[in-house]
């Protein structure tokens, strides 16, 4: 159990900058490292700090990118820097780090960066590329064709089918929501590929009963964040955006599994840790970013943490709920599912974005508080305000 | 018989004596001998009670479906000519979960709760794979 009053103690504590995001698309003569310098020479620019302000480097990619060459190509010396290789769900355990290295007073200035090449290099999230041979625990069960981060999503997705009645068609809402929100973002690689239920619902299956639409997008890029203390911000270019609340809760029972039932056994706890750090309820945020692999985790996000009750994000979703004007915006950005595949970083960056009051066009009106949630057996969730 | 192009399993020395068991037509389990509880992975230690004695042992092979997808996408060449294809995971009456493939039901037969019970399939001259029907 966090000690919640020692970790109240965090609450606007940190903040983030400066937020940058290189093109995003496909680029076959970038790598990973290039588009993440990218992206931070525009974070950099964003907050008025220069390289040499940068004491902290936290860096992270698929197919692992490395601190060391990072900081050597960059010319940095920083105090401490990391790479972790833990995936998608990452990004909020990243941020917290971020965050202590800050208060403890290890670093003033911390530059995240990410750096993703997926596209050009080819990447497959399933089959023979992903099974390690020899090593039967790293890669169980592929012998039968199970493989892929989205099959452990259908798996959950039908339990949740066939367990509250809910529907394909139901789903459909989530990417059709985040379409719409896309067609207003200049950034987003989907921009002018607007979705229907109708059309949703003609795609193909990948693993049934997901579809196309329901999978994330996969493309190049680079995203940038710098944090640092809640004293030092105020001297920044731009509005900061404090770190209010952070949750985190793991289970590593049947890891090598996708069997959870639903992610009920981390997202609660995370949930209840960062809105007690935080000091606020649900009904205080102004709009969810929420970690969208695959569009049944949008469900989950919702149903796990109290903004609807378990079985009902079907009905929930539906109606504009989760759009903008609606209920409880989600992706406003457009999210993996229409803007761009920086597992979660994007999401950071438009929450900034969100609080700043940048957004122009898909602008949630007087937002002040904006939350991201990432789904599973590493759940993790941040809290920000302006 | 045209050659088996799918992927075969990494047999170990921990995993061994299961697939041992496949090929007699056995679907075993560890049991700790500390607290009895059973596991599938061939991990070292209990993960319920940290034990670290445990024996294999022959279990019923039967279970019922927790969930399941068809795979409309062949990820793997050797499964390209049998999309849509099934992967179900099957908790076993012991307790513990596998995945595995349902045969003997068309794709739109196979219901989460369905009671299933264990066969053994030959796909080389070396190794069997365990596959589940609907319990008759």
């Amino acid at each position: 159990m966090p000690d919640l009053e020692r970790l109240k103690r965090l609450r606007n504590r940190t903040a983030i900058v400066g937020v940058g995001a290189s093109r995003q698309g496909t680029f076959p003569d970038l790598d990973p490292y290039t588009l993440a310098i990218e992206a931070f020479r525009s974070a950099l620019d964003d907050c008025g700090l220069v390289r040499g302000d940068i004491d902290g480097l936290i860096v992270q990619g698929p197919g692992g990118v490395s601190f060391v060459r990072m900081g050597e190509m960059l010319g940095l010396n920083p105090v401490a820097g990391a790479t972790f290789d833990i995936g998608g769900f990452a990004t909020g355990p990243l941020i917290q780090y971020a965050a202590l290295l800050l208060d403890s007073g290890i670093c003033r200035n911390v530059a995240l960066l990410y750096g993703n090449a997926s596209r050009t290099e080819g990447r497959r999230f399933g089959g023979e590329t992903t099974v390690t041979p020899g090593r039967e625990y790293s890669s169980a069960f592929y012998y039968y064709g199970l493989t892929s981060p989205g099959a452990a999503s259908a798996f959950q997705a039908r339990l949740h089918f066939e367990t509250y009645g809910t529907t394909s068609r139901q789903l459909a809402a989530v990417p059709v929501a985040q379409r719409r929100h896309a067609a207003l973002n200049p950034q987003a690689i989907k921009k002018d590929s607007p979705l229907t239920v109708e059309k949703h619902q003609r795609s193909r299956f990948i693993c049934e009963p997901l579809r196309l639409y329901d999978y994330c997008l996969i493309n190049d890029g680079g995203v940038a964040l710098i944090m640092t203390t809640a004293e030092r911000a105020k001297d920044r270019r731009k509005r900061p955006v404090y770190l209010m609340g952070l949750g985190r809760h793991d289970t590593y029972r049947h890891s090598s599994l996708p069997n959870y039932l639903l992610w009920r056994e981390t997202m609660p706890m995370a949930a209840e840790m960062a809105f007690g750090m935080a000091g606020i309820g649900r009904d205080d945020v102004d709009a969810l970013m929420i970690y969208d692999s695959f569009s049944i985790n949008i469900w989950f996000a919702l149903e796990n943490f109290g903004f609807c009750k378990p079985g009902e994000a079907g009905a929930f979703t539906q109606d504009g709920r989760i759009e903008l004007g609606g209920e409880i915006p989600v992706n406003t950005h457009g999210g993996h599912l229409a803007e761009s595949y920086m597992q979660g970083w994007l999401h950071q960056v438009e929450a900034v974005r969100q609080l700043r009051g940048e957004c122009g066009a898909r602008q949630v009106r007087g937002a002040e508080i904006v939350q991201y949630i990432c789904r599973g057996n590493v759940a993790s969730t941040l809290i920000y305000r302006n | 018989m045209s050659a088996y192009r799918k992927p075969l399993p990494a047999v170990d020395d921990l995993n061994r004596p299961f697939w041992e068991g496949v090929r007699r037509r056995e679907l075993r389990l560890l049991r700790c001998e500390g607290c009895g509880g059973y596991r599938f992975r061939s991990f070292r230690l209990c993960p319920k009670c940290g034990g670290d004695k445990a024996t294999w042992v022959e279990t019923s092979g039967k279970g019922t479906i927790w969930s399941y997808g068809i795979f409309h996408k062949a990820y793997f060449e050797g499964f390209k000519d049998e999309v849509p294809y099934n992967v179900v995971l099957v908790e076993l009456a012991e307790g513990p979960r596998l995945y595995t493939n349902l045969v003997g039901a068309r794709n739109d037969q196979i219901r989460i709760g369905m009671p299933v019970e264990a066969v053994f399939e030959d796909v080389t001259p070396e190794v069997t794979l365990v596959k589940f029907k609907p319990a008759g």
